[in-house]
């Protein structure tokens, strides 16, 4: 008797210990980027690095307002192009598709979700660059390859949600002469936001610091773009293309992990942010 | 009632476009992969680490990045699942029942499953740096098993909860503990769907090029200790294209296709996994 009520004991430890550990992952890579961040932060005002465009390193000057446009372009793009796909396939799936194809289709899916990174950008290269109609290296192309990897993870979420709108429902709205498409837009759509939202979130994060597709198909010159046309150097390829060469250039390191920092803090708020808004909108609903 | 028989077909199409679009483009992926990957592809790639001059052309295989990966996917894993199970089963009700905690915890591995893996890799390097280690196997372990933490506890997380009450409150009456109801009953249970979560963090990882650029480095021995820099598939991808010759760059392709060939694999086998598992879960 004693062993066994040892034993519950001894996993229930452990299993705080294993929860105390990765609530402080969190807390750890905070805390580590921003010390590392001091360095810049301290001999750099924070708006001369977030809102200045000259990116000289070796002269001391860090700007990285080019950087910050960059990502905000590539991944409004890749936004723009997978949100409607994504919403309209899944909802195609969950609302219309027969079983069959539905079960032919969500594998796919999944299969998508799961292409690595530097396989998408192996095929942006291949596809979108050096093909007969040639897009060239630039935020065009970023969107597109990070639209088709955000796709599936949107899809899959939004899909999951819209099965879950009570089939009564559905039936009440049919039942009162509304087309299917009527149903699916004021019903399903409607009474789903605020799991669409989370999707929608869930796939900007990823986009917003996917690296290595982005970095090999986007071109990175340090100018704020200016047309879908321009190549743009978002904040990820910055530290992949940078990092490993920055120890001679005084701050360099500390300035990259500065951009780091900025992802996280980013990533966090989007978080929060979001996890704010469901809570409402679910007392909303509720 | 014409314009909304109109808007009626018209989304319907546009719907069917949408799906078109998305099935389009895998097998876009897939067949551009490898129709420019499969004819660079030979046995020596797969059986033979490069040989003196392999980046300018000449002989040799990247048998030491699909090690490598190998090494890595399995190591990360492993790491990553002794962290997420206990995690996994912590946030279900038997062990919090403090709401706010749970919904902290999921938040918290939210923030992780966001966290791109360039940040993990910089944060891993800068850790190294602060421990005095060096690129090696054991970090490109530890940076991947931060990035599959929160994919693997999530996703068994969703699957633990999915058992039913019921089934737990029969292995209390029978005067079970917690860890007992656990161990027999809910991970039994859930047994296919935690293998496919596993499957999938280790496909994950085993992608996974940006976390691995400055804490694994690359080499072209394989290693044979953990404190030894191992290369992985997706560097090995990224390296060759980065050549300026073209055979160098068409085994970049042939490597890309080793990886879609095993990131296939492994979709397929969970698949096939989780059938033949499922036909002995309690329903």
């Amino acid at each position: 008797m004693f062993g066994r009520r040892f034993a519950d004991l001894l996993a229930t430890k452990f299993m705080v210990v294993m929860v105390a550990l990765v609530v402080s992952i969190v807390l750890f890579v905070g805390i580590g980027l921003f010390l590392k961040s001091l360095p810049i932060l301290g001999s750099h005002p924070l708006n001369e690095l977030l809102f200045t465009t000259s990116w000289k390193p070796s002269k001391g000057e860090f700007g990285f307002l080019p950087f910050i446009m960059g990502t905000v372009w590539v991944t409004a793009l890749a936004g723009a192009i997978a949100v409607p796909i994504s919403l309209l396939t899944a909802l195609y799936l969950a609302e219309y598709a027969p079983e069959r194809v539905r079960a032919t289709v969500k594998p796919m899916v999944d299969l998508l979700a799961g292409i690595p990174p530097v396989v998408y950008g192996v095929w942006g290269i291949l596809a979108l660059s050096a093909g007969g109609i040639s897009i060239g290296f630039n935020v065009l192309a970023g969107g597109i390859v990070l639209a088709i990897m955000v796709i599936p993870v949107v899809t899959a979420i939004a899909e999951e949600v819209f099965r879950t709108v009570p089939k009564d429902v559905k039936e009440a709205s049919l039942c009162v002469g509304a087309t299917q498409w009527e149903t699916a837009k004021h019903v399903v759509i409607r009474s789903s936001l605020a799991g669409v939202a989370a999707a929608i979130i869930l796939g900007f994060s990823r986009a917003f610091g996917e690296t290595m597709a982005v970095l090999m198909v986007v071109g990175n010159i340090a100018r704020i773009p200016s047309s879908i046309f321009d190549a743009a150097y978002p904040l990820p390829a910055l530290i992949a293309n940078n990092y490993g060469e920055v120890m001679s250039v005084p701050l360099y390191d500390s300035a990259l992990l500065f951009a780091a920092l900025l992802l996280f803090v980013v990533i966090l708020l989007f978080n929060v942010i979001a996890r704010l808004v469901l809570l409402r909108v679910q007392r909303g609903v509720a | 009632m014409n314009r909304r028989k109109f808007e009626e077909t018209f989304f319907k199409l546009l719907m069917l476009a949408c799906l078109g679009t998305v099935v389009g483009s895998l097998v876009a992926i897939i067949a551009v992969i490898a129709w420019r990957g499969l004819p660079a592809l030979d046995l020596a790639m797969v059986t033979q680490t490069p040989k003196g001059g392999f980046y300018l052309g000449k002989e040799g295989g990247i048998l030491n990045a699909i090690v490598g990966s190998v090494y890595l996917g399995v190591g990360a894993t492993a790491v990553a699942f002794v962290i997420s199970l206990p995690v996994a089963l912590y946030l279900q009700r038997e062990y919090t029942r403090r709401a706010w905690l749970t919904g902290f915890i999921r938040l918290l591995l939210d923030v992780l499953w966001g966290i791109p893996s360039i940040v993990y890799g910089a944060f891993g390097f800068v850790v190294m740096l602060y421990f005095g280690m060096r690129v090696s196997l054991l970090g490109g372990i530890l940076a991947l098993a931060l990035l599959e933490i929160p994919i693997l506890t999530r996703s068994m997380d969703e699957v633990i909860r999915t058992v039913s009450s019921d089934l737990r409150d029969a292995s209390y009456a029978l005067g079970a503990t917690r860890w007992e109801t656990a161990i027999k009953v809910v991970i039994r249970q859930t047994l296919p769907g935690i293998l496919t979560a596993v499957l999938l963090a280790f496909g994950r990882g085993i992608g996974d090029a940006a976390s691995v650029l400055f804490t694994a480095g690359y080499t072209d021995r394989i290693p044979t200790s953990i404190f030894e820099p191992v290369a992985s598939l997706p560097l090995a991808i990224f390296f060759q294209l980065g050549t300026p010759f073209p055979e160098v760059q068409d085994r970049a392709y042939a490597s890309a296709t080793i990886l879609v060939a095993l990131m296939l694999l492994i979709s397929l086998s969970s698949r096939l996994l989780l059938k033949r598992l499922t036909k002995y879960v309690a329903k």
